[in-house]
């Protein structure tokens, strides 16, 4: 009914495809007056803020403090003569991240493609030429190549063994204790008390213990959240709302003070184990929620046809739903280890010289006294790439197990 | 007769083959474990608590607290009893809470509106502060406001004027205020009352309008009188008190914000807001494009667009998480005592130090944490209510 005559057609301008910078400009920043407004307040402001900041990086900021304080840093009071533990446990964490690596991608057509290759050459770059690293890069660059490696040789051992994959999940988790020996000592090596566990392995070490143990909390209770016999129901959901209504600082205080109160009496736990009891006993409960949300995507129906092909109730939750709510809640619960991550500055409150608590100790110290935004911000750059890497891993994982059509 | 008795007698191995009788026991032995649990747990306790010699009890919050409090809404002494220096508490996280919900509600909706707009930079600019902020831990953050922001502001005798109406330094944020602490509610209750006023008219304006075609003049006038009413109210009515620079350093007048109270704010309002940005956002991408596009298409401009069409509808998407969001701010707001802001969870620790009474203190702290997240979820709720859509 409504035609289009040609002559319509004809005298419809066409559209320019304008592709210079001129005219990107005019369209994104420019395109009206409040637009070219915008515009300029934020060049404005944008421009002074980076100018001041530049300015006070160059010419005030005495970054002599970091890489001063590096090794306290990175490990605490460690004992520098026990360093050699710590580049193993490096090693064997780099190596399994390697094969990891390989593993995955075992059907990938190459596994070094160029982005790929740009990205380890700016790690090597950085390592080189970043000045707190540089008594250690001559150590840390094999460490790269160990990465690189063990990428090659687990993409071959892949090839050949596809069922590799499980031994490596178990590799990962003897590392653990592998970590725990290497730092804590014992069984040969010398023991190290756990009041000179400090730094970014500290911190690594509490939030990889906390994930640890909140995971497998948090799925029971999310199960028994999820589930029809109601002592069990009652029972996680007044644990889940108790805990999730009382903050975190709240209880570690809990966990400092009243926990060897918990116990028979003389009994006093390490304050770590402390620490990280709290945290996971916290953290279960915000797993637990993000679990039901993923249960409760799961269509009923899913259920109702593994009941009637005659699985029963353990079989059809290991089989049949958790494994779909788990897929659909990955993106929350790794929401949730990001900011069990981010907690374990929590810590510090409590005594322990994790990262931020032992950047607390630095800045008490008369030499680097007002050290404050030189220290902070670096703190800042650590926290942010471990963070942003695990955000993107699970971005990168969520894209992987996305089998919708 | 026979077989029919030996099926009604107790048959063991048919029991253990039903599924009811797993049920039933399951949760038995899950009670009778957690049971134990807690009876192991709290017998040691009690036989902790004996040992030192406090046994469980409230009644040491009458006792004088003996400590002094920097800030306080109320009036405290030091020996007034602990149970009021946890009101002075109360109070504080209430502030840093009631400030941190409004401010936090209006940056993370421009943040999370800013990542739709036609402007390249404001977009990225929206999206580089959401990537940068929710990966830095809060405390880290408030340590770097306290320290590194507002500690490296200019001492009192150097402070800075802005156009005479406020002052920075170190020691916190002066403005104007009200001469009086009960002008300054009612200012507070004529802002809030004028707001819901307005609210109301607005509605009844417009349903006028769709009913009968015409109208709503009469709406438009009271508004305008509110609007006169309220700005009477504020500008006169509270006999402002603007501070004043010292000669030598120091303001008198006006309100003085603590630097541990702005820089807990500040810091509360950026990280929360990163995240309500992001709801905002998600919020707004579950609205089909078809709306955007019918609203295009009826001529309405990009900001009646966002304004009419897709925020409101956006709304029921992005009210639930917030409620969580709001819960986290309060919860959070606890980190403040990591800079020496008096709020309850600082006034409670100093209370166990002095006391040696953790389990009191802590279900203190916990009562006052779940009463507010309570409050939160059931004032949001109504709110949820009234976004969703009126089915049947």
């Amino acid at each position: 009914m409504t035609s289009v005559t040609p002559d319509s057609l004809s005298s419809a301008p066409p559209e320019i495809l304008a592709l210079g910078p001129v005219a990107w400009a005019k369209k994104n920043l420019f395109s009206d007056w409040f637009n070219s407004l915008l515009t300029v307040v934020i060049v404005g402001i944008l421009g002074w803020g980076i100018f001041r900041l530049a300015s006070w990086a160059l010419t005030v900021a005495q970054w002599q403090v970091i890489p001063n304080n590096f090794g306290l840093f990175m490990t605490g009071t460690f004992p520098s003569g026990l360093y050699a533990r710590i580049w193993a446990l490096l090693a064997v964490v780099c190596g399994l991240a390697g094969l990891s690596w390989g593993v995955l991608g075992r059907n990938v057509s190459t596994l070094f493609s160029r982005s790929v290759l740009i990205g380890l050459g700016l790690v090597c770059a950085f390592i080189v030429l970043f000045p707190p690293t540089r008594p250690s890069s001559l150590k840390l660059l094999p460490m790269v190549a160990l990465v690189a490696i063990a990428a090659a040789a687990g993409r071959q051992v892949g090839r050949k063994f596809p069922g590799i994959g499980k031994w490596v999940s178990l590799a990962w988790f003897l590392s653990y204790f592998v970590a725990l020996w290497l730092i804590g000592g014992g069984l040969g090596l010398t023991p190290v008390s756990t009041n000179d566990w400090g730094g970014l392995v500290l911190t690594l070490f509490t939030a990889v213990s906390g994930i640890v143990l909140c995971f497998p909390l948090g799925l029971l209770l999310a199960l028994g959240r999820r589930s029809a016999l109601p002592v069990v129901r009652l029972l996680s959901t007044v644990y889940i709302e108790l805990v999730r209504g009382v903050p975190l600082v709240a209880f570690l205080f809990m966990g400092q003070v009243m926990i060897p109160l918990f116990l028979p009496i003389g009994s006093r736990p390490d304050r770590i184990l402390r620490a990280v009891i709290a945290l996971a006993l916290f953290s279960a409960a915000y797993l637990a929620e993000n679990v039901r949300a993923g249960l409760q995507a799961v269509p009923r129906g899913q259920r109702e046809a593994a009941m009637s092909l005659g699985l029963n109730t353990p079989t059809t939750l290991g089989l049949i739903i958790l494994p779909q709510a788990l897929k659909i809640a990955i993106p929350a619960i790794v929401g949730q280890f990001i900011s069990l991550f981010q907690d374990t500055t929590l810590l510090s409150i409590v005594g322990l010289a994790e990262l931020l608590g032992i950047g607390k100790s630095i800045l008490a110290n008369p030499a680097y006294l007002g050290r404050y935004a030189e220290v902070y911000l670096f703190l800042a750059v650590i926290y942010w790439f471990f963070c942003y890497a695990m955000s993107l891993a699970s971005r990168k994982i969520e894209e992987k197990l996305n089998t919708e059509h | 007769m026979a077989h029919d008795s030996g099926s009604r007698s107790f048959d063991l191995k048919a029991m253990l083959r039903d599924e009811r009788f797993w049920k039933i026991a399951f949760q038995v032995i899950t009670l009778l474990v957690v049971l134990l649990l807690l009876s192991f747990f709290l017998g040691n306790l009690n036989r902790n608590l004996i040992q030192q010699g406090r046994a469980f009890g409230f009644s040491f919050l009458r006792n004088p607290a003996g400590f002094s409090i920097g800030e306080s809404l109320i009036q405290y002494r030091p020996n007034d009893p602990y149970w009021r220096a946890l009101m002075v508490g109360l109070g504080n996280t209430l502030t840093l809470v009631v400030g941190g919900i409004v401010l936090t509600t209006l940056l993370g909706v421009v943040a999370g509106v800013a990542s739709f707009s036609k402007n390249w930079l404001l977009q990225k600019l929206s999206r580089v502060y959401v990537g940068l902020v929710q990966n830095i831990p809060l405390l880290l953050q408030l340590f770097f406001w306290y320290f590194a922001i507002f500690g490296a502001l200019p001492n009192p005798a150097n402070q800075i004027g802005i156009l005479g109406l406020a002052f920075l330094n170190n020691r916190g944020v002066y403005i104007p205020w009200a001469s009086s602490a009960l002008l300054a509610i009612l200012g507070i209750a004529a802002t809030v009352g004028a707001a819901i006023a307005a609210l109301f008219l607005w509605r009844w304006r417009t349903k006028i309008r769709i009913e009968t075609g015409v109208g709503g003049q009469a709406q438009s006038i009271a508004l305008a009188v509110v609007a006169l009413a309220w700005l009477a109210i504020i500008t006169l009515g509270m006999n402002w008190t603007v501070p004043e620079g010292v000669e030598g350093g120091g303001v008198t007048g006006g309100l003085r914000l603590s630097r541990e109270y702005v820089a807990s704010l500040t810091a509360l309002v950026f990280y929360t807001s990163a995240f309500v940005a992001e709801i905002v956002r998600a919020g707004i991408q579950s609205v089909s494009k078809g709306q955007w596009e019918a609203a295009r298409t009826l001529g309405l401009n990009a900001g009646m667009v966002m304004r009419l069409v897709v925020f409101p509808q956006a709304l029921r998407v992005i009210i639930p998480p917030m409620n969580s969001q709001y819960m986290n701010l309060t919860k959070n707001s606890s980190l403040a005592f990591a800079i020496a802001f008096p709020e309850i969870y600082s006034i409670a620790t100093t209370t166990y130090n002095q006391t040696g009474r953790p389990v009191e203190v802590f279900v203190v702290m916990m009562a006052t944490y779940l009463t507010l997240c309570l409050l939160i979820t059931v004032v949001m709720n109504q709110f949820n209510r009234s976004v969703q859509f009126k089915e049947r």
